[in-house]
């Protein structure tokens, strides 16, 4: 008896120090997972059953939902998922390829105004984004683009944070010697940057093209400024004006529910894919350097 | 700030035998000169056009005013130069003071709770102890991915008395519900969606630079005698201070900028009004009541607030850190 007594007590201790952190961290996960699984379990209500069952009951509704939600205003919500796919996805390809470009010269050459430059551009990081979304609407309305696609799509490619990473990716995983070798050999500078520099920089571009993504696909007040038909609606102002309308009929608040639970779905889908691929550490390790 | 030092061409090629002639060498030069200024082109035109652009206009628009001219049907409005008056009357407005004071609120509870929260996990991620390290770090992160206004409308509804969980669970105890949607709890209410949605960025964030602590530096702690807390507190938390100090810049930015959140839930509830925070009272100015040049010195004085509090964490940052990592 003594003896198990004697073995389980330091191993009780060592369970509890492995217990307490687990805990604490599975409570962070259902914290972070409950409004998630709220939605999916309320997109399945019908409207009555909305208000009426404990809010973690499934109803019998969801395929209503899904029906009412795609063919509402004759299919604005596939319209406006489309619409977001194509601002966050060509948005962010633009906006990585001239983030690379940006920070792969202003890494690896030497030119005059090379600070200045750097220095003006990372001070953008500063300003609020969202302070510039007035003058643009304005700037935009006078050359007659407010309104229309390239409004929300233009003002998103520049990227000061995702100029900064690849600046700071381009420093780390260039070799300046490889440069050099492949300059004496005859190559051009384009043919370089092509062939030796843009392989090399390929995760950071992931990350800053993930970045770019999910910052384009959540932004709000952009489109929101910018855009008065619906139809160019990216998600998040199309399941804002739901809502917004909804506070007047119930009915608009299930679609609104069944909307936010669809349009989830493809970013957390994509994000858990891609998450092996994105090199985060860029971030922190940029201030350390 | 990093400054990425890159001994570039010039020394290292010419002290390389040449083959070529003179004049192709002289070709080629020019072309290594000319070509950061192609790379960078796309970036620079893009900055000036979207950024440094609407910076400007956003200032010149501060210290203009509208003046009526004429009468009737026949007046209209006239703008002209207002030197520092749309200043004046916007700092002296009680609404932007109030509003300001709202946002004070909001940050004191989402800042420090969020930054609070993203090192405890990272810190818990890191810790030998730990299991389920890989479903907790992807659930934490999850929230990422939901754009912040439909995070707002998830919370609203776990908030809304009707549908609210955790108020079924309290009426059904007969306390009645939980006032999330009130005064004061609306505070707390928003300060929990922010921190819902960024606090897994900032774990990873804060995480991945404790990965890169050389393992070294634990086990010259772990022969002192230290325990794992005591080395959490003492070798991680320091080291980690660069990723902090770029979380903190991070969640007070974003507490200047809040938005979205407070729009969204206003449906939801009374006491959230149109001009609760100061960017709804810039997009009220701009496109509700049409005073443009109140909504653009509003604009300057919130960028500039923001460069200040951020100058102001990197300043204290660098102080604290000074000979050590930064």
């Amino acid at each position: 008896m003594s003896a198990i007594a004697t073995r389980t007590g330091p191993r009780k201790k060592a369970d509890r120090g492995k217990v307490l952190p687990t805990v604490v961290l599975l409570i962070g996960a259902i914290y972070c997972l409950i409004p998630v699984a709220w939605v999916f379990v309320a997109s399945t209500k019908s409207r009555s059953q909305l208000f009426t069952t404990f809010t973690f009951t499934p109803g019998d509704g969801l395929v209503d939902n899904l029906r009412s939600l795609f063919t509402y205003g004759g299919g604005q919500f596939g319209l406006w998922a489309l619409n977001s796919v194509i601002y966050a996805g060509l948005g962010a390809v633009l906006s990585t390829f001239v983030s690379t470009m940006a920070g792969y010269a202003l890494a690896k050459y030497e030119f005059k105004g090379r600070s200045v430059i750097f220095y003006s551009i990372l001070g953008g990081v500063l300003i609020p984004g969202i302070t510039l979304a007035i003058p643009q609407y304005l700037l935009l309305s006078q050359v007659g683009l407010a309104g229309g696609y390239l409004s929300v799509l233009l003002p998103v490619i520049i990227s000061p944070f995702g100029i900064y990473l690849s600046r700071v990716y381009a420093a780390a995983a260039i070799p300046s010697d490889t440069l050099e070798a492949a300059r004496i050999d005859g190559a051009n500078e384009w043919r370089i940057f092509r062939t030796i520099s843009v392989p090399l920089m390929v995760p950071g571009m992931v990350t800053v093209f993930m970045l770019q993504f999910v910052g384009i696909w959540n932004n709000f007040l952009l489109p929101f400024v910018m855009l008065s038909d619906q139809n160019n609606y990216p998600l998040t102002v199309g399941l804002y004006t739901l809502l917004a309308k909804g506070s007047g009929s119930p009915a608009l608040y299930s679609l609104a529910i069944t909307g936010a639970a669809v349009s989830i779905i493809p970013l957390i889908i994509l994000m858990l894919f891609l998450q092996r691929f994105w090199r985060l550490d860029l971030i922190s390790g940029g201030l350390k350097g | 700030m990093p400054l990425v030092t890159s001994p570039e061409s010039g020394a290292t090629t010419s002290a390389v035998p040449r083959r070529s002639t003179p004049v192709r060498v002289r070709g080629r030069r020019h072309h290594v000169h000319l070509a950061p200024y192609l790379f960078v082109a796309p970036a620079v035109v893009l900055f000036v056009v979207f950024m440094l652009v609407p910076i400007v206009y956003a200032i010149w628009l501060s210290f203009q005013t509208y003046h009526l001219v004429g009468g009737g049907i026949l007046g209209h409005r006239e703008q002209v130069f207002a030197g520092f008056e749309n200043y004046g009357s916007v700092l002296a407005d009680p609404n932007l003071i109030a509003g300001f004071g709202r946002l004070g609120i909001y940050g004191l509870i989402a800042v420090p709770l969020n930054l609070g929260l993203a090192l405890l996990f990272a810190l818990l991620l890191d810790a030998p102890a730990s299991r389920a390290k890989r479903f907790s770090r992807t659930a934490i992160f999850v929230p990422y991915a939901v754009p912040g206004v439909v995070a707002a409308l998830l919370w609203g509804f776990m908030y809304l008395p009707g549908t609210s969980p955790f108020s079924y669970i309290t009426q059904s105890l007969g306390w009645g519900d939980i006032p999330f949607l009130e005064n004061p709890g609306i505070f707390g209410s928003l300060a929990n969606i922010a921190i819902w949605g960024v606090v897994g960025f900032n774990m990873i964030i804060i995480y991945t630079s404790l990965r890169g602590i050389p393992s070294e530096m634990y086990e010259a702690a772990r022969l002192d005698g230290a325990n794992e807390l005591q080395i959490a507190l003492r070798v991680k938390i320091p080291l980690a201070t660069p990723a902090l100090v770029l979380t903190a810049i991070f969640s007070l930015i974003g507490t200047l900028q809040v938005y979205g959140e407070p729009t969204t839930l206003k449906p939801m509830t009374n006491v959230i009004s149109q001009s609760w925070v100061p960017l709804m009272m810039i997009y009220r100015d701009a496109f509700l009541t049409d005073n443009l040049p109140s909504a653009a010195a509003l604009s300057v004085v919130l960028a500039l607030g923001t460069v200040v509090v951020s100058a102001i964490v990197l300043l204290l940052a660098n102080r604290r850190n000074s000979g050590g990592v930064a």
